[in-house]
């Protein structure tokens, strides 16, 4: 009876396909340096199709990694999503972590921090031809339809104290958010103005969507690694401190935020240290 | 982040041991997330039962045409994630073609595509109900009412659809069942159901989640099982005996 | 009344012409339907080449995103069902025990699992795995959709199994009994092979409904499964997320629409098979099965209620 065959080679494929995945990936500690990012921000973080990864953060990374003698071949990159960031650390799964990470007192309870490498300011995208909220103000107003990433700071900030009373929608990811405001379901994408320049920057998007220049909140993106690892907070402030004076600091954020016409604040001051 | 949806922040260990287990339920609104999937439930049974019977109407009526279509429905939604469908009501039906369906805040407009989605997926399975249900009526009933000079509507409304909707209440409650489940997934779109407030619980309260998983399924058992029992009691006294 | 001409009288003249209209009023607003969305679409750009190219002119899309984001999507599900099969298998036998004390604990494990989402238990699984596990972050919602799965399918296939088992002639079990076999024999080698047969075409339905269930942890865990590719896409090509929603949408109807074809073949043979008693559960009796008749029927009977998309 051939179903009786077509069971067995099911069970055989089956059994494959478990043994295949059995194999864990937990690579030994060796040469190189394993560094989360993120792998879906444009301007940040980003996995591109041929597999390779650009972005401020990744170049700012890069850097650091050259600092302490890894060349780029050896960087493992790992994905960080937000939420993850703390257990990635601390379970020792990276050796750092540089994704849009801000430097907060709750955060700093859990790991360290070097920097900040970055100043970041929450804001508002906008359609290029929208100039109806110039300022905070205009921001809490049930008129106004916002759109934000579930769960984010931005999101929270925006319901605990901003704008309240404004209309937020909130999606699993900016790119919906992105297609509201191209449609006009939207009116505006809040978050970061880094991520927001990122997606600005774009090709398919020059030209369409702007930054509002709100500064709602300071973020200083810090690199994040292990509670108590001193050495490693003061290799990896060397090399932000040597990258912002030798230029390359400029040119990272010039090559990843220049198209969007974005007016990033100057490299900050290395608060971070011991 | 160790604090709570309010900003405060959590208490120790030994400030929470102290306290009652079930405190961490103070700070959220279980009620109102219960109460939204209720209605969730609510408003996309009956559009579904109209929709269903709709469809099963489309796919043994007299003309080609309608009849491809419900069959061509029926196949395509029952093969599509119910996730892609409410995901597609935000993004295509509201953000793209600008359908708001009577408008209000977004919230308010999610709520409805959600419904609207729920509707689209579980009519394919009310129309699948109805069909069999259709099968089970004699042949000699329709033929009698033909002979009797009746019209494809007069015959399907007045003999042929009370009588299959009779022998199809249990698998019909079995939808209701499924639907009621399936409210979760308009969570996906932000709609302030109880799984979207359980996985906020979970990331915040993350020391009681198997009490906060409790709390959910317990509620979701409350909803699910006396349905359940009291169609299948009600499928029994309304059978037609044959 | 399969045959569901019954309904109406065979046309005449006037009824043809009645039919005509319908059809032509109906194709009307179909096309009226369709053309407005399209031109919508395009009002909003949503048509634009650069929106759809990448899916036809960069092969990367696929073997990037697409086609991995697949296969980890035919990774759980099948993942979910080997081992959900065994563990439903325990619980149906379980079910169908002469000893309360394994029935009744079984049942309510069973009863249990099926009254809550799947989509709660995937969420949970996810945390507790965080919290109270080494697993890694990237596999840890691989980990938690199939923990969803296995736990909500378990419970369908304890059903179906029991029905299966249900469905065989008595005579099955008389006759093992008369040649003196025990309990364990009886299940072992009379019932669970032809049970096992006549299960399967509600094995591969339930398949379709695991594939559809996948989406979830896609939408709301960061899974790598198909959907989640949208997100990963739309980052790389510029916010097409219309297109590249349609694209996923479509290879899910194809991918489940042969699963589908699969499971009525199978169902086709098992019928006609003439070594086995040709009992056949219906496809997917999942919820149908525990809270009335078990699901077993001769004809096209009331198929499963749809689980969770």
């Amino acid at each position: 009876m051939n179903l009786r065959k077509a069971s067995l080679a099911a069970a055989a494929a089956l059994t494959l396909a478990l043994t295949g995945t059995a194999c864990g990936s937990n690579s030994g500690d060796d040469d190189g340096l394993t560094i989360g990012i993120k792998f879906d921000q444009p301007g940040l973080g980003l996995k591109t199709p041929d597999g390779k990864y650009e972005g401020f953060d990744v170049d700012v990374a890069t850097y650091i990694a050259k600092e302490m003698g890894v060349e780029e071949a050896d960087i493992k990159w790992k994905e960080a999503p937000s939420a993850e960031r703390e257990n990635l650390i601390s379970n020792g799964d990276v050796d750092f972590i540089a994704a849009t990470y801000s430097i907060t007192p709750e955060r700093k309870e859990k790991v360290d921090f070097a920097g900040p490498y970055f100043m970041a300011h929450q804001d508002l995208l906008v359609r290029k031809d929208d100039n109806s909220v110039s300022n905070e103000k205009d921001l809490n107003t049930s008129d106004l339809k916002l759109c934000s990433v579930t769960g984010s700071t931005s999101a929270q900030n925006v319901k605990k104290e901003f704008a309240p009373k404004a209309d937020l929608q909130e999606y699993g990811g900016y790119s919906e958010c992105l297609t509201g405001l191209e449609n006009k379901a939207a009116d505006a994408l809040t978050t970061d103005d880094s991520i927001l320049a990122g997606f600005a920057a774009q090709k398919e998007h020059q030209g369409k969507f702007k930054l509002a220049g709100l500064s709602l909140s300071d973020e200083p993106y810090g690199v994040g690694l292990k509670k108590g690892d001193k050495d490693m907070q003061k290799d990896i402030n060397d090399a932000i401190t040597k990258m912002v004076e030798d230029g390359s600091w400029d040119k990272a954020a010039k090559k990843h935020f220049g198209p969007a016409n974005y007016q990033y604040d100057k490299a900050p001051k290395i608060t971070e240290t011991s | 982040m160790p604090s709570r949806p309010d900003g405060t922040p959590l208490p120790s260990n030994e400030a929470r041991a102290r306290e009652n287990v079930f405190d961490f339920l103070d700070q959220y609104d279980v009620w109102e997330a219960f109460w939204v999937t209720i209605q969730l439930t609510l408003y996309s049974a009956v559009g579904s039962l109209v929709w269903g019977t709709a469809l099963a109407a489309m796919r043994v009526s007299p003309v080609p045409v309608m009849r491809a279509f419900g069959t061509l429905y029926i196949n395509t939604v029952r093969n599509t994630p119910l996730t892609v469908i409410i995901v597609a009501t935000s993004l295509g039906l509201y953000q793209t073609l600008g359908i708001e369906l009577g408008g209000g805040t977004s919230k308010d407009i999610s709520f409805k595509l959600a419904v609207l989605g729920l509707i689209a997926y579980h009519a394919s399975f009310v129309c699948e109900s109805l069909r069999s249900g259709i099968n089970t009526v004699p042949v000699g009933q329709a033929e009698a009412a033909r002979a009797l000079g009746l019209g494809f509507f007069q015959v399907l409304t007045l003999i042929v659809l009370p009588q299959a909707f009779r022998s199809v209440v249990a698998p019909l409650a079995n939808v209701l069942i499924a639907l009621t489940k399936n409210t979760t997934v308009a969570a996906a779109i932000g709609v302030a159901e109880a799984a979207l407030l359980m996985k906020e619980m979970v990331e915040n309260e993350s020391d009681v989640i198997f009490l906060v998983f409790a709390v959910f399924a317990f509620g979701f058992i409350l909803l699910t099982l006396p349905a359940g029992l009291l169609l299948g009691w009600v499928s029994k006294r309304v059978a037609v005996k044959r | 009344m399969s045959d569901l001409s019954v309904l109406y009288d065979a046309p005449g003249p006037r009824a043809k012409v009645r039919n005509w209209l319908y059809t032509v009023a109906f194709v009307a607003v179909f096309a009226l339907i369709a053309w407005w969305v399209l031109s919508e679409m395009a009002d909003k750009d949503q048509l634009a080449g650069e929106k759809w190219k990448p899916f036809v002119e960069d092969g990367r899309v696929w073997t990037t995103y697409l086609i991995p984001g697949l296969l980890n999507t035919l990774k759980a599900a099948f993942l979910s069902i080997a081992i959900a099969l065994p563990l439903g298998a325990l619980f149906g036998i379980g079910r169908l025990s002469e000893h309360k004390w394994v029935r009744i604990p079984a049942g309510a494990v069973v009863e249990f699992f099926r009254a809550i989402p799947v989509l709660l238990m995937m969420v949970f699984a996810n945390q507790a795995y965080a919290e109270y596990s080494t697993i890694e972050s990237e596999m840890r919602p691989l980990y938690a959709v199939i923990t969803g799965l296995v736990l909500y399918n378990a419970a369908v296939i304890a059903e179906i199994v029991r029905a299966g088992v249900l469905s065989l002639p008595y005579g099955q079990t008389d006759a093992a009994k008369a040649i003196g076999m025990r309990k364990g024999q009886l299940m072992l080698y009379v019932l669970l092979p032809q049970a096992v047969t006549a299960m399967l075409p509600a094995l591969v339905s339930q398949l379709v409904v695991i594939v559809k269930d996948t989406a979830l942890g896609g939408a709301l865990l960061g899974f790598d499964e198909l959907l989640g590719q949208v997100r990963e896409i739309t980052a790389n090509y510029g916010a097409n997320t219309i297109a590249a929603f349609t694209v996923v949408a479509l290879i899910y109807i194809l991918l489940n629409a042969l699963l589908t074809t699969l499971a009525s073949w199978v169902e086709g043979r098992v019928r006609r098979g003439k070594k086995s008693t040709g009992a056949v559960v219906a496809a997917g009796p999942g919820d149908t099965a525990g809270v009335d008749a078990p699901g077993v029927d001769a004809a096209g009977g009331p198929g499963g209620a749809g689980k969770t998309g």
